[in-house]
């Protein structure tokens, strides 16, 4: 083979950059799963008091923290700007100020440093999360990606390679969280306040509805939240606690009971969480007892890895250079991108 | 002519009953038609989205709008479904296009309208769903007022009324 016939080498340390929702961060990662650094500066105090994200708020956030983030996130991996090799940023689904934020900078650095730029579907890199802390995952498993904005099973089969097995037909599993949490003045972001105040709170105390809970892999929590709504409404003087409990439980409950049934039917090998939503404690200790009752592996990612962050983006993107090349600078953000899902009726590769 | 907006107040006796007046509102639906969706967390906004999304022969879920604040289905219109509750400035609202999408050949849906009424154009259709009173309340009954603005829903406020006539509040006996 002459030199010109070498296949180009891969690079291998790859700069992510994930700005699609409140979280601004920067993470360095070398091949498909070495962290060497990663940094997230959260923007949650800034939104609280609205309870929930203000787009406008969190654009100009990700304007003034995104520089020193990405300084920071390359002196953290102890490198300079020079070795970096490529730069991958989150290009949709999120709101689509903050979008473009970290979509710009990325492609302007990739320009100024003359490395290959790569757009990342923040879903794929949730659904990849797992691999950063657990490289040797047996494939396939399972994931259920469950966070503010998005709710979904998802079964893995490679990287690159998913079947969508179910999805919320109305509001995400976070939403409704933060929905009840405001609802109840709890306070923002409500997934953390509820699943603190459901530790001293009776889970049986109110029987909510567990919305489609036999019927497939679709997922429904705003007939929930109305029937928290109701229940409050009519019983004014009942235990925060034991409400916070018992909402919970019902979450809890369909997303453990669809995973389980999901994971047996598709056989997969294990069973994930990825999303925000699950740093919930008890949607971990359920999913881990539900994994040890089908005699599956049940992985959880530590706490950092499951909300938005950028060693996942990396991490996404050097998966995609490797399967697809760099992405054309002209790519934009998109907020409503899909991931590109294989339908059931084709073949496995 | 009637000198003001006449409002129209119906009731609904269940979700499936509010998905029905969705759909009936959806059938007569016309490309530029604005629809604004007031009422507090609950009262059956998503319920009725879903209703007109079904009548206007859209069958993909349609999801909730808060995390990405709008977005597009194709069915006999199309439909942009917006949710504008954490925009804080009117400038925001204007940034996401409402006269563009107006002219498009679409049906606008906004949900929590209520914050944004003075960046908004000069005609369209109030919808404010409200829980009915009462110790317990009925669960899943919603009175619905609907309130027609501006001279493109004025002109359809006879064409609403026999729409809407299957929900009217029964007289008091």
């Amino acid at each position: 083979m002459t030199a010109l016939e070498t296949p180009q080498e891969t690079p291998a340390i790859v700069l992510g950059i994930e700005t699609s929702c409140d979280e601004t961060a920067a993470a360095v990662v070398s091949g498909p799963s070495a962290v060497l650094s990663s940094v997230i500066s959260s923007q949650v105090d800034l939104h609280a008091r609205y309870g929930g994200v203000v787009p406008e708020i969190a654009s100009r956030a990700h304007v003034e923290l995104l520089t020193p983030v990405v300084a920071q996130a390359v002196v953290e991996a102890g490198l300079s700007d020079h070795d970096v090799e490529a730069v991958a940023a989150t290009a949709g689904p999120g709101l689509i100020g903050s979008l473009l934020v970290g979509v710009s900078a990325a492609k302007s650095l990739a320009l100024v440093w003359d490395v290959p730029f790569v757009a990342v579907n923040h879903l794929e890199a949730h659904l990849y999360s797992s691999f950063l802390e657990e490289p040797d995952l047996e494939l396939p498993v399972v994931v259920l990606l469950v966070s503010g904005g998005h709710t979904l099973l998802v079964l893995m089969e490679a990287f690159g390679r998913y079947r969508l097995i179910g999805q919320t037909l109305d509001d995400a599993a976070g939403e409704a969280f933060d929905k009840v949490a405001r609802f109840m003045d709890l306070g923002y972001p409500g997934g953390p306040v509820i699943d603190r105040l459901a530790m001293t709170g009776n889970p049986e105390a109110v029987a909510f509805p567990r919305p489609m809970y036999e019927d497939g892999y679709d997922f429904s929590f705003s007939g929930l939240k109305t029937a928290v709504v109701n229940h409050v409404r009519n019983n004014p003087d009942l235990d925060v606690p034991d409400i916070a409990a018992s909402f919970q439980e019902a979450v809890v409950d369909v997303l453990i009971h669809k995973a389980r049934k999901a994971a047996g039917q598709y056989g997969a090998k294990g069973l994930c969480l990825a999303g925000g939503v699950a740093a919930n404690s008890s949607l971990r200790e359920r999913l881990l007892d539900a994994c040890v009752a089908a005699g599956i592996s049940g992985f959880l990612p530590s706490r950092s890895m499951c909300t938005d962050n950028a060693a996942m983006v990396a991490a996404a993107g050097w998966q995609r250079l490797q399967l697809d090349g760099p992405s054309p600078l002209d790519t934009g953000a998109d907020p409503n991108l899909p991931l590109p899902f294989i339908r059931s009726g084709e073949p496995a590769a | 002519m009637r000198p003001y907006a006449p409002m129209i107040r119906v009731r609904t006796r269940s979700p499936d009953n509010t998905r029905e007046l969705a759909a009936s509102l959806a059938e007569q639906a016309q490309a530029g038609d604005l629809l604004l969706l007031v009422g507090d967390l609950g009262a059956g906004k998503t319920t009725f989205t879903q209703g007109f999304a079904a009548a206007l022969g859209i069958s993909e879920p349609v999801t909730s709008p808060t995390f990405t604040l709008a977005r597009e289905y194709r069915g006999r219109l199309l439909l942009h479904h917006l949710d504008v509750f954490r925009l804080d400035q009117i400038s925001e609202v204007l940034d996401l296009g409402l006269p563009e999408l107006l002219d498009s050949d679409g049906v606008i849906l906004i949900e929590w309208g209520d914050a944004i009424r003075q960046a908004l154009p000069s005609d369209y259709l109030e919808i404010a769903l409200t829980f009915v009173e009462g110790r317990p309340s009925p669960p899943d009954e919603r009175v619905v007022v609907l309130t027609p603005v501006g001279s493109r829903w004025q002109a359809r406020v006879d064409e609403l009324t026999t729409l809407t006539e299957p929900w009217l509040e029964s007289p008091p006996c």
